[in-house]
């Protein structure tokens, strides 16, 4: 079964989509809308047959596939997936249809075209699987730069307010990033073989003097901090987010930023491990304060879109201490926050949207109250909400505990202060939740009468997967871990790191 | 006093030049002996048949390695691949400068002689036929261009210097519209060049001096001599080297690149864009190659300073622009000191990235022209950039073949400029030139702006009331755009086989 071509078809079937949906005429915008969450639906097929595939117990990478590309720098179409980038790969294909029937009248209002949208959301989902999927340095280079095309213009011109800065920006940052890596990418070619191949290169680029890997390393690590985003690069994903469609935004910041946490895991930590353990103090600080800082912003934020954006910045600095600690609590931890991060974020991006579409603003102010006439809605944001902040029986709380005591058995004081952390969620969320939905109803809200309106079917349909999964992983996350496991804590050897005392058996298994 | 003996002349190797040189001599003729109205389909078909018959030379030449006519032109891989590359680039400029149904009697002034705003002037505004004459004078120029790549002496490359600027100068001064801009540039870029010329003649007197001949080889072995005077070696180099780097518009010799792309006709643009970088950068690749390769180690951090300045200047100075042309002439600053990275790499993945580079930015910068000819309104092109907000509306699909430009020029991936850029960057890390990367890398961060900025105009601005129309292209601007944009996507997603065809060129004959 491993012989099937998963990744490459998985890869191109979007990308198919993508033209086929563009080519429908403006008129049939329903039939474009039908064919793309089709498409989708198909895309999580293909991904549900590939994790069933996936042997946990095998190689680290499997589904391994490649075709020549460009011999004179060995640059090949090589695709090959470990546990982490199989997670990600389940998270795309199940948010991808979740944020198009989330779309589906995003476009209606406006004179723009439908079928462009939905191709745009279909070319992102190309771009997204072949990051993940890519194992090939070049390749890898290629699927991070592009992604920013289709993003770009899903902001720019089906954005609201300060789209065209919140595009801008957003373009400009991941781009010097990415250029910063293609510094780094050229010379990792240049010192480590001349290849691109992963799998050579895993050994290949240990061969570098000490000096160099470092700023190789840093070359990567500022395209990833960027991508990610880690305080102190985060000032576009407020932007970004708050200009986004919901839909979008929901996929910019649950999937797009795992690209960032990804590529440390996958680059940065594999190939540099020298380097990284040298970083390591600093990447760890850099996440707690972005815990902390995000947070107290995301408290002040009256922007809905941006105190989500900003939920997530702090979420990110969670994600970096738990990779930056080297155990392999922490490091399962993290990959797993990355997908409970993605479904919690994606979920409470889309319900903000249905709240921001009926009411058609952004400003919690203009909320207040809104749970008198919308009950179901305000229960499913309340939910949304107790997920960000990583309430016990969602799945969020497992990876945040797994993040923190990971943490603490090698560092006390930040696994500590990160705690606080989670004060601060239980604030910026309650608090969101009691000026929008509770208390006396604005009067302003009267004036809209779409505010009346409680949670449509389609919209039930929408975010039940979400928070059924969110439940589901929140009691039972072995399924996940069972995939994630092996993959981190290869990774984790690859740093040459070991876990302290209570989890040595972690080890032995390793090990064998 | 001994007999003179003539040196053996391979014709069938020269012949891409001696066809160009033959046709672009009948194309005089041509204007001498037939009616004006049949003027500009003879001399359009003849200039075509030209450039095939010379390319089919050049494939026939594949495998000739040799020197030849008494070592004063070399074919080898560099010349005959860079040939071609002109002949190509030259091929589709060509059908922009032929293009008539986008502006009445193309884009050229009908006779360039008559005082601007004069009554005569006027009344060949109107509607009289552009001078034909423009079609030898290119012929003239690619063919000076086309030995100019291959010039194995001084002397040679000196003459092939002037052949193709001389007509460049003129053909810079036709422009239909706006002619005083148009002959402002062409006066300076003719003042401008004749300096660097004088230069460069300077710098051959002084080497000439050093080693006691023009020829490549013997400066080569000269340069290995150390009982040989340095001052004369060095003065000689440097003078050398300011003439070519002025061709190549590389800082601090660029200035005169904004006004001239700018006021120049811009199928002329686009040609120069094209072809003159290809041209002088290849006379650049073989005199630090064949003739100075032994004092490397003294001209490459100068020059390499001379790269990272055009790249700053480049990129900074395209961040201020407000016209479309002027814009897209800093970006080719930018783009000669990327090329540059590649020179100073000096080993064979260099000259195999330079020469992939340009023939990569040629395309795309063709495209680019193309498109800027064709957004127009009454007054002629419309170049203002915020007259270009909002097209993406209007017409949507050349603005996106412009956004597919930008983001060429820009280096993102699936592009021919990420692969090029990769090409001489990663040859540069090779050669030991990691710094010039670094800057390169910077440049890259600075110059995605504008690139941008001119994205943003014309996708995500409303449409003004001043944006003016997207007129519908003939047949051969068609044909351009299409070539060009083809070529930028073909040589991002698949450049091996160009890779591996600049690869195979990769050395020269000494």
């Amino acid at each position: 079964m491993n012989d099937f071509p998963f990744l490459g078809i998985l890869t191109l079937l979007p990308l198919v989509g993508a033209v086929v949906v563009a080519a429908i005429p403006k008129r049939r915008s329903e039939l474009a809308k039908i064919v793309a969450f089709v498409w989708s639906l198909v895309v999580l097929a293909l991904t549900i047959v590939m994790w069933v595939a996936f042997k946990t117990g095998g190689a680290r990478f499997q589904f391994h596939e490649s075709y020549a590309w460009i011999p004179s720098w060995d640059a090949r179409f090589t695709f090959a997936a470990d546990g982490i980038a199989l997670v990600m790969l389940m998270l795309i294909a199940i948010l991808m249809p979740v944020v198009i029937l989330a779309s589906w009248h995003d476009v209606d209002q406006s004179k723009r075209s439908a079928p462009t949208y939905f191709a745009l959301l279909l070319a992102f989902e190309f771009t997204m699987i072949g990051v993940f999927a890519a194992a090939d340095v070049f390749l890898f280079y290629v699927f991070f730069e592009v992604m920013l095309i289709p993003m770009y213009f899903i902001i720019g011109s089906f954005g609201g307010q300060r789209r065209q800065y919140a595009a801008v920006k957003f373009f400009l940052y991941s781009l010097v990033g990415g250029l910063f890596m293609l510094a780094s990418v050229i010379g990792l070619w240049a010192l480590a073989g001349h290849t691109f191949d992963f799998a050579h290169l895993m050994d290949s680029a240990q061969a570098i003097n000490q000096g160099t890997a470092r700023w190789l390393f840093l070359g990567f690590f500022v395209a990833f901090a960027i991508k990610a985003p880690f305080f102190p690069f985060h000032t576009w994903l407020p932007d970004a987010g708050g200009a986004a469609p919901a839909g979008a935004a929901a996929l910019l910041v649950g999937v797009m930023d795992k690209v960032g946490t990804f590529g440390i895991l996958r680059y940065c930590l594999v190939l540099f491990p020298e380097a990284s353990r040298w970083f390591a103090p600093a990447a760890l600080v850099l996440g707690v304060i972005g815990i902390l800082y995000a947070a107290l912003l995301a408290v002040g934020q009256n922007d809905l879109k941006r105190l989500v954006s900003y939920t997530s910045i702090a979420h990110f600095g969670f994600i970096a201490i738990g990779i930056f600690a080297f155990t392999s609590q922490a490091g399962t931890g993290s990959v797993l926050y990355m997908v409970n991060h993605g479904l919690a974020t994606g979920l409470l991006f889309i319900v903000v949207g249905m709240f921001v579409a009926r009411r058609g603003s952004n400003l919690v102010s203009d909320f207040g109250g809104a749970g008198k006439t919308m009950p179901v809605m305000a229960g499913i944001l309340f939910f949304a909400g107790l997920a960000s902040l990583a309430l016990p029986g969602t799945a969020p709380f497992i990876s945040e505990f797994l993040v923190l005591i990971g943490t603490f058995t090698v560092h006390k004081v930040y696994a500590v202060i990160a705690t606080a952390g989670i004060i601060l969620a239980a604030a910026y969320v309650l608090w969101m939740f009691q000026r929008t939905t509770q208390g006396t109803v604005n009067p302003a809200l009267e004036a809209v009468p779409a505010m009346k309106k409680d949670i449509t079917l389609r919209e039930k349909v929408v975010v039940a997967p979400l928070i059924l999964l969110l439940l589901l992983l929140g009691f039972y996350p072995k399924p996940v871990t069972d995939v994630i496991n092996p993959a981190v804590q290869a990774t984790m050897q690859d740093v040459g790191t070991t876990d302290p005392g209570p989890t040595a058996v972690a080890n032995g298994r390793a090990a064998r | 006093m001994p007999d003179l003996q003539l040196p053996a002349i391979d014709y069938s190797a020269l012949a891409p030049m001696l066809i160009l040189f033959g046709a672009a001599c009948a194309g005089v003729l041509v204007e001498a002996l037939t009616p004006r109205q049949s003027r500009h389909r003879i001399q359009l078909g003849l200039s075509f048949l030209a450039l095939i018959a010379a390319f089919v030379m050049v494939l026939v030449n594949y495998d000739t390695r040799k020197i030849t006519i008494g070592g004063a032109v070399a074919v080898d891989g560099p010349a005959l691949f860079l040939q071609g590359s002109l002949l190509v680039l030259g091929a589709v400029s060509l059908m922009l400068i032929g293009e008539r149904s986008i502006e009445k009697g193309g884009a050229f002034v009908s006779q360039a002689a008559v005082t601007v705003g004069s009554e005569r002037d006027l009344r060949q505004a109107g509607d009289q036929p552009g001078a034909t004459e423009v079609y030898p004078l290119t012929l003239f120029a690619l063919g000076g261009m086309l030995l100019f790549v291959s010039a194995n002496d001084l002397l040679t490359m000196f003459v092939a210097l002037e052949v193709f600027s001389l007509p460049l100068y003129l053909l810079c001064a036709l422009a239909r519209r706006r002619r005083l801009l148009s002959q402002e540039a062409a006066l300076k870029y003719f003042l401008l060049g004749s300096y660097a010329s004088a230069f460069f003649l300077f710098g051959i007197a002084l080497i000439y001096g050093f080693s006691g001949s023009i020829s490549l080889n013997a400066v080569h072995a000269a340069v290995a001599d150390p009982q040989r005077s340095q001052v004369l070696l060095y003065g000689g180099l440097a003078l050398i080297a300011i003439g070519l780097l002025f061709k190549s518009a590389l800082a601090p010799f660029h200035v005169w690149t904004p006004d001239v792309y700018q006021g120049a006709p811009t199928p002329i643009t686009a040609l120069m864009a094209a072809c003159t970088k290809v041209a002088a950068f290849g006379a650049l690749l073989r005199i630090l190659y064949v003739a100075f390769e032994g004092v490397r180690w003294d001209f490459q951090p100068v020059l390499g300073a001379v790269a990272v300045l055009t790249m700053l200047v480049g990129g900074i100075l395209a961040v201020t622009q407000t016209d479309m042309k002027r814009l897209l002439a800093y970006s080719s600053i930018a783009n000669a000191g990327y090329v540059m990275v590649g020179v100073l790499a000096l080993n064979s993945d260099g000259l195999s990235g330079t020469m992939f580079y340009l023939v990569a930015y040629g395309f795309s910068v063709l495209a680019a022209f193309g498109i800027v000819t064709l957004v127009r309104d009454a007054d002629g092109e419309a170049t203002h950039l915020s007259r270009w907000a909002g097209l993406g509306r209007k017409s949507p699909l050349f603005a996106g073949a412009f956004t597919f430009v930008m983001l060429a020029f820009a280096g993102i991936p699936l592009t021919s400029g990420f692969t090029a850029k990769f090409a001489v960057f990663g040859a540069a890390v090779e050669g030991g030139q990691t710094w010039l990367v670094i800057f390169g890398v910077i440049s890259s961060m600075l110059i995605a702006f504008p690139y941008l900025r001119v994205v943003v105009l014309m996708w995500l601005s409303q449409p003004g009331e001043s944006t003016p129309t997207v007129s519908i292209p003939g047949f051969m601007t068609s044909a351009a755009l299409t070539i060009g944009v083809v070529a930028t996507l073909a040589l991002g997603v698949v450049p091996a086989p160009l890779i591996d065809l600049t690869r195979d060129a990769s050395t020269f004959v000494r």
